[in-house]
């Protein structure tokens, strides 16, 4: 049936190991490398096309294979095991085959570089990770792969390792998660403890969590404090508040990381988890709530970090973070199935946007570099006006603008849509998370829009050196692009809303993972707006309005006049000063942790370690040596004494023997 | 043969000693030579331990010896009494393999007195395994002491420039916590004879089990031998003798310091000092676990703030411990058996670290990390191998440190100790603070010192020393239970005895307290 | 008649002779010669009360102290050697390298 589901995630571990050992010695050819790699999550991706299929005929929708034991001792048996439900089918098909493009991207992307065999054997690893993540039958294996994107991630965005940014962005990314990864362990030690000792389930098993879950009491402490540090993980690795500042300095990678890691995968591993542990988190409302209005926080505060930066690729993150909010937000009222959705229509556009982005880079770093120019080649303020000059890249990247802005028709326009819906129309949805998820909405069409008139339209200004030397890329680049672009497109036709006549088919198909939990603690849009079309459609309209308001405000102040924004911006210094350096939050953590932290460590151990407990060690060893050298002087070394000292000593016993 | 098996693995090793003393002192390789086979086969000797299957079903101590050996009188005697369990036989095995990689990085590093110091590390093989093995509480006193004096000289005359402090710190902190032990032990014995115990049993550890010593008497003795264990491990406040002689230790005897006598400290909370003293280990646990967890978080940041990289390895060696110690004072099955195999997992974690931090500095004589960044590029197999082992001392779930942490974490969870094992868990962030840190500015950035462009990556010997090593972080991280599956038996009995005590102490206490509630009622 | 308190007397007198010999001479070889008086008290005393004790105890003291007599003979004297061989004197006054 599923007997070869394991050789999903192994298929890019071999490769990962073939290119690590073998490809700078024997393989070589930069071709070869990337085909390995290439071919090894392809195949990966056929075979989870072959079981999605097979899946859909399938009337069991939850398949398990044990491999073997991984830890068993006493109640704790943990095993390398492997779930298949309708969820992970979508998550491996959007990771391999995402994965898939994004590394036939690379070949091309990364020609020349030195460390090319280095590049696509991390990649494979990540690939690896990944797919252990989403498919995983138990906590813990799931946690193979969420510390493991988390370890590729610091190897890709550390991949420059001249460049002493990309290091520290390495190191912080890494470190980032870690807090996030100390809330995840938190949440399975208690809930493994919590259920074994008071409900004698000793399980992490993912399905066994979903039989046995409710065992915890709907709105309990247990089950909320659990949700809550397991959110505490889904916010490091999915770059929420309060840990999200890791995600715009990852952009240090090269591009093709970003598309594939920061964009379409890793950085969804939070939903996804979430998804994963829907019983839990449909327990907790507190839970949920909380989810819910750190996604909405999170969408809006990044939105607006995203309106002044000039650095495309931040433009990107920062959107990315705003994205991921929006599918918590969903996650967060209910709407499982809408934030699936969005992540996988997110996993589509948004890679496309990073590679277009980083197609216009790869030329510009060539153009610039032919002209020994050393302007910064991801800079807007350089670009301009290169729609003629890439046309492929300018459709596509146009096209996911549209997509991400929520234009009717395509994509994201259906799965943001079904967002709000429910935030608006859940029995666990909040009225305000609808209208900050509007907002944030309309300020995504505003910054996206101006990236991509900053970018493609408007004065070439570029260099003039350099200008002539862009051009399109090459094919193994542009293919990628377009059927990114496609499916940024077309993606967002399995899940049409009924009242758009559509059947939403993701719906249905994700019903067996997620329609348990919503049904038995009533998750639902409510009663009372369940057959209001009028509400649905009036909501719809709104959105679609805040989205071509965004667009039109970025078409005047970036196409018609673009003189405005810099008016706005003399202005408004402060405020502009305030969002470009993305509200000094950065600066914020350092001064209130990170810095004590490091002083902290001086203290303990110059002050402490070195001062206190050695000074009282070596302050012993002080207080012997001064009184030996006052009793030293009892030895003179001279033969009359030492006898002298037998003899009185002889008189004083015999003495005490005689006189007793 | 297998009758005195143990015997047979203990006493090898000095032998080989005689014959490297035979030696003519000119004959640096084949000095080299000699005692690296003798550390093989010794390995080989140890072998058949690690295929024996009763472990697996039997928490009884298997391939024991007996001896009587040094009787005075009518009222002392001292057996040779030796024999593992499941308790004993990954650290026997850590030890025996540990040796030769040791002595396989000596190649080049020690250069002057080659004889003394082969003869040294022989000498302090026997004393270690003698160490694991001793049933006889006597026994394993002289076996412990024996292990302090080739080390006090392998720091002293083959260390750095401050070794002279380094070696008397060592020395004069494990002596005073020995002795008191030693105090503890010879109390133990009278104990013994005095409530009837026959005396022809010597000091035999399984007879002083049975001991029914009073709440007082056992916490004071419980503190002797607790004292001198965690000078040994070190913990939290006592560890300052650990940096030291890290620093000045060379390569081989870092390696052998970090990888086997660190662990004969926890191994001896395991073995003698909570066994014997249930009641007092309950009364003192929490306090215990408060060191073990200041020492995880303090060792990490302290660890964070080091300039020089063997230093910092020593620190997060206080840090790795402290999460051993965690696990073992956890008492249930998981922490138990996440603590000794952490203890594996550190042995050979660590280890590997020193010996990287030893062959960079065999290239350039220098460990601070200011002289080091983007050697990564000069030396990229070496880069690799480091990143790997920094990830396992990370704990990277897949590698050997996370199985260890994950189950004392676990098992502290399970535990009282339920408050302390949430502190600890932030030490996992700690770790990957300081560890990827150091690794990202020795390894990556851009070579700025020059005098780090002509570094040659490592040669065959130095990968073939580093890949058994490799081998067991990604075994033990992937499928750990050949480990669990020998020592759970022993560890599950251990737990039983401990609880069983303490608990009836507990009945007691109650039964002492009740009538005079009654008392007072009336 | 000689009692056995004659030998004991004269076995004291010897013996005090050699401790204020000891303790007051500064040549060596005195010291030495006194060291070897004072043993011999001692077996005189051994011998003197095995007789009168009927006991062969002493006699076989006697035997051991003289053993070593004779062998603390040759290695005092060895040592004198080399040490007048290195400072051309034997005064004791001058020997206190042990000296804090």
């Amino acid at each position: 049936m599923y007997n070869y589901l394991w050789l999903i995630p192994i298929m890019p571990l071999i490769g990962c190991i073939v290119n690590g050992l073998l490809g700078k010695k024997f393989i070589k050819n930069e071709k070869a490398i990337g085909a390995i790699a290439t071919l090894a999550v392809f195949s990966s991706f056929l075979l989870s096309v072959k079981y999605f299929f097979q899946l859909l005929g399938d009337p069991v929708k939850t398949h398990q294979q044990v491999v073997f034991s991984w830890m068993s001792v006493g109640d704790l048996q943990i095993d390398w095991g492997f779930l298949f439900d309708p969820l992970t089918a979508i998550m491996l098909l959007v990771v391999t085959g995402v994965g898939s493009l994004i590394h036939l991207y690379s070949i091309g992307y990364m020609h020349g570089d030195p460390g090319y065999y280095r590049f696509f054997s991390y990649l494979n690893l990540f690939v690896f990770a990944m797919l252990m993540l989403v498919t995983g039958n138990n906590a813990m294996v799931m946690f193979v792969g969420w510390e493991g994107v988390g370890l590729c991630s610091y190897l890709l965005i550390g991949f420059y390792i001249d460049k002493k940014s990309a290091g520290d962005a390495a190191k912080k990314a890494f470190v980032v998660n870690r807090i996030g990864d100390f809330g995840f362990l938190l949440g399975v030690f208690l809930l493994f403890w919590t259920l074994g000792s008071e409900h004698g389930v000793w399980t992490l098993n993912f399905v066994d969590l979903a039989h046995h879950g409710h065992v915890l009491g709907f709105g309990g402490t247990v089950v909320t404090i659990v949700t809550l540090c397991f959110f505490l993980g889904a916010t490091g690795k999915s770059a929420q508040i309060p840990l999200y500042t890791w995600l715009p300095d990852a952009m240090e990678g090269p591009t093709p990381v970003s598309a594939l890691i920061h964009a379409a995968t890793m950085v969804t591993a939070g939903v996804y988890m979430i998804g994963r542990m829907n019983v839990l988190f449909a327990m907790s409302p507190t839970t949920m709530m909380t989810v819910a209005i750190v996604g909405a926080m999170t969408a809006i505060f990044a939105a607006s970090i995203g309106f002044a930066q000039n650095d495309i690729k931040r433009v990107l993150a920062y959107s990315t973070v705003s994205q991921l909010g929006y599918m918590f937000m969903a996650m967060g009222v209910g709407a499982f199935t809408a934030g699936i959705f969005h992540l996988m229509t997110h996993a589509f556009f948004k890679a496309c946007l990073f590679l277009g982005s980083g197609s216009v880079i790869h030329s510009m770093h060539h153009a610039l570099h032919h002209a020994h120019l050393d302007d910064d080649a991801q800079d807007m303020r350089n670009m301009g006006g290169l729609r003629k000059k890439m046309p492929i890249t300018f459709i596509t990247f146009a096209v996911s603008c549209l997509a991400i802005s929520g234009v009717p028709g395509l994509s994201a326009f259906f799965s943001k849509d079904e967002i709000l819906w429910w935030t608006f129309g859940s029995t666990r949805g909040m009225w305000y998370v609808w209208a900050i998820g509007a907002v944030a909405a309309g300020m995504t069409a505003f910054y996206m829009f101006r990236c991509l008139y900053m970018t493609f339209y408007g004065k070439e200004k570029t260099d003039a050196r350099a200008k002539d030397h862009i051009h399109e890329s090459p094919l193994v680049i542009t293919i990628p692009l377009m059927v990114l672009g496609l499916l940024a497109v077309v993606g967002g036709y399995i899940g049409v809303p009924a009242i758009l006549g559509g059947s939403n088919h993701i719906h249905h198909f994700l019903e067996p993972v997620f329609g348990h939990a919503s049904e038995i603690y009533h998750i639902g849009i409510k009663e009372a707006m369940h057959h209001n079309h009028a509400l649905e459609y009036g909501l719809m309209a709104l959105s679609i309005a805040i989205a071509f308001l965004g667009i039109a405000v970025a078409s005047v102040m970036y196409l018609m006049k673009p003189e405005l924004p810099a008016k706005f911006t003399k202005m408004f210094p402060k405020f502009h000063r305030l969002v470009f350096n993305k509200w000094y939050i950065d600066e914020l953590y350092d001064a209130i942790v990170v810095n004590p932290v490091k002083a902290f460590g001086t203290f303990c151990w110059r002050g402490f370690d070195v001062k206190v407990i050695d000074g009282v060690v070596n302050g012993v060893a002080k207080l012997v040596g001064l009184c030996s050298a006052g009793l030293r002087h009892t030895q003179t070394g001279l033969f009359h004494n030492y006898a002298l000292a037998m003899v009185l000593g002889m008189v004083v016993m015999v003495a005490v023997f005689v006189l007793r | 043969m297998s009758d005195n098996l143990l015997s047979l693995m203990t006493f090898f090793p000095l032998v080989g000693m005689i014959v490297v003393l035979f030696l003519p002192r000119e004959a640096d390789r084949l000095i080299k030579s000699v005692t690296l086979v003798v550390t093989i086969i010794t390995f080989f000797i140890s072998l058949p331990l690690a295929f024996d299957d009763v472990f697996k079903t039997s928490a009884a101590m298997q391939y024991t010896e007996f001896a009587r050996w040094i009787s005075i009188g009518d009222y002392f005697q001292m057996n040779y009494n030796v024999g593992v369990d499941g308790i004993s036989l990954w650290l026997v095995l850590l030890t025996t393999f540990i040796m030769p990689i040791a002595i396989l990085s000596t190649w080049q590093a020690i250069d002057k007195y080659t004889k003394a110091f082969m003869a040294l590390a022989l000498l302090l093989e026997t004393a270690m395994l003698g160490a694991f093995i001793s049933l006889d509480l006597f026994l394993f006193y002289i076996f412990w002491e024996l292990m302090l004096i080739p080390m006090y000289f392998m720091i002293g005359i083959w260390g750095g420039k401050n070794r002279i402090y380094a070696s008397v710190k060592f020395f004069l902190f494990t002596a005073v916590g020995s002795l008191l032990m030693l105090v503890a032990i010879i109390y133990v014995y009278y104990f013994s004879v005095k409530v009837g115990v026959p005396f022809e049993n010597g000091f035999s550890v399984a007879h002083f089990y049975n001991l029914d010593i009073p709440g007082n008497l056992q916490n004071w003795l419980f503190l002797a031998f607790a004292f001198s264990f965690a000078i040994k491990v070190p913990m939290f406040p006592v560890h300052t003798w650990l940096p030291d002689a890290h620093t000045e230790a060379p390569t081989a005897g870092s390696v052998i310091l970090a990888a086997i006598l660190l662990k004969m400290g926890t191994y001896g909370y395991v073995r003698f000092a909570i066994p014997l003293f249930p009641e007092a280990t309950q009364t003192y646990t929490p306090f215990l676990a408060t060191l073990c967890v200041i020492g995880i978080i303090y060792g990490a940041l302290v660890a964070m703030m080091q300039e020089d990289v063997k230093k910092l390895v020593a620190y997060s060696s206080v840090s790795h411990l402290g999460f051993v110690m965690l696990g073992v004072f956890a008492m249930n099955l998981q922490g138990l058996s996440g603590g000794m195999l952490q203890m594996i997992n550190h042995g050979i974690s660590t280890g590997a670290l020193f010996l990287i931090v030893g062959f960079i500095y065999e290239r350039r004589h220098t460990r601070l990390i200011v002289e080091f960044g983007g050697i990564a590029k000069k030396m990229p197999i070496f880069a690799t191998i480091f990143l790997i082992i920094t990830l396992s001392s990370i704990g990277l779930p897949g590698t050997n440190g996370f199985v260890g942490e994950f189950l004392i974490l676990v098992g502290a969870f399970e535990s009282e100790l339920r408050w302390f094992a949430v502190i600890a868990t932030t030490g996992v962030i700690f770790a990957a603070v300081y560890m990827l840190w150091m690794y990202q500015r020795v390894m990556v950035g851009k070579l700025k010192n020059p005098a780090n462009e002509t570094l040659k990556d490592l040669n065959a010997r130095e990968i073939v020393i580093m890949l058994p090593l490799l081998l067991f972080v990604f075994w033990i991280g992937i499928y750990p239970n050949t480990f669990f599956e020998k020592m759970n038996p022993s560890l599950e009995n251990l737990i039983d005895q401990v609880k069983a005590k303490q608990q009836v102490a507990m009945m007691v206490e109650e039964v002492e307290q009740a009538p005079i509630k009654i008392v007072v009622n009336d | 008649m000689i009692s056995v308190y004659h030998y004991m007397t004269i076995a004291a007198i010897l013996f005090a002779m050699g401790t204020y010999g000891v303790l007051t001479r500064k040549n060596a070889i005195v010291i030495f010669m006194c060291i070897e008086l004072m043993l011999n008290s001692v077996n005189l005393t051994f011998i003197a009360l095995s007789r009168h004790l009927n006991n062969m105890d002493g006699q076989i003291f006697v035997f051991f102290v003289m053993t070593v007599a004779a062998a603390e003979a040759a290695v005092g004297l060895a040592l004198m050697i080399s040490f007048f061989r290195n400072r051309e004197s034997i005064d004791v006054e001058e020997i206190d390298l042990l000296k804090w």
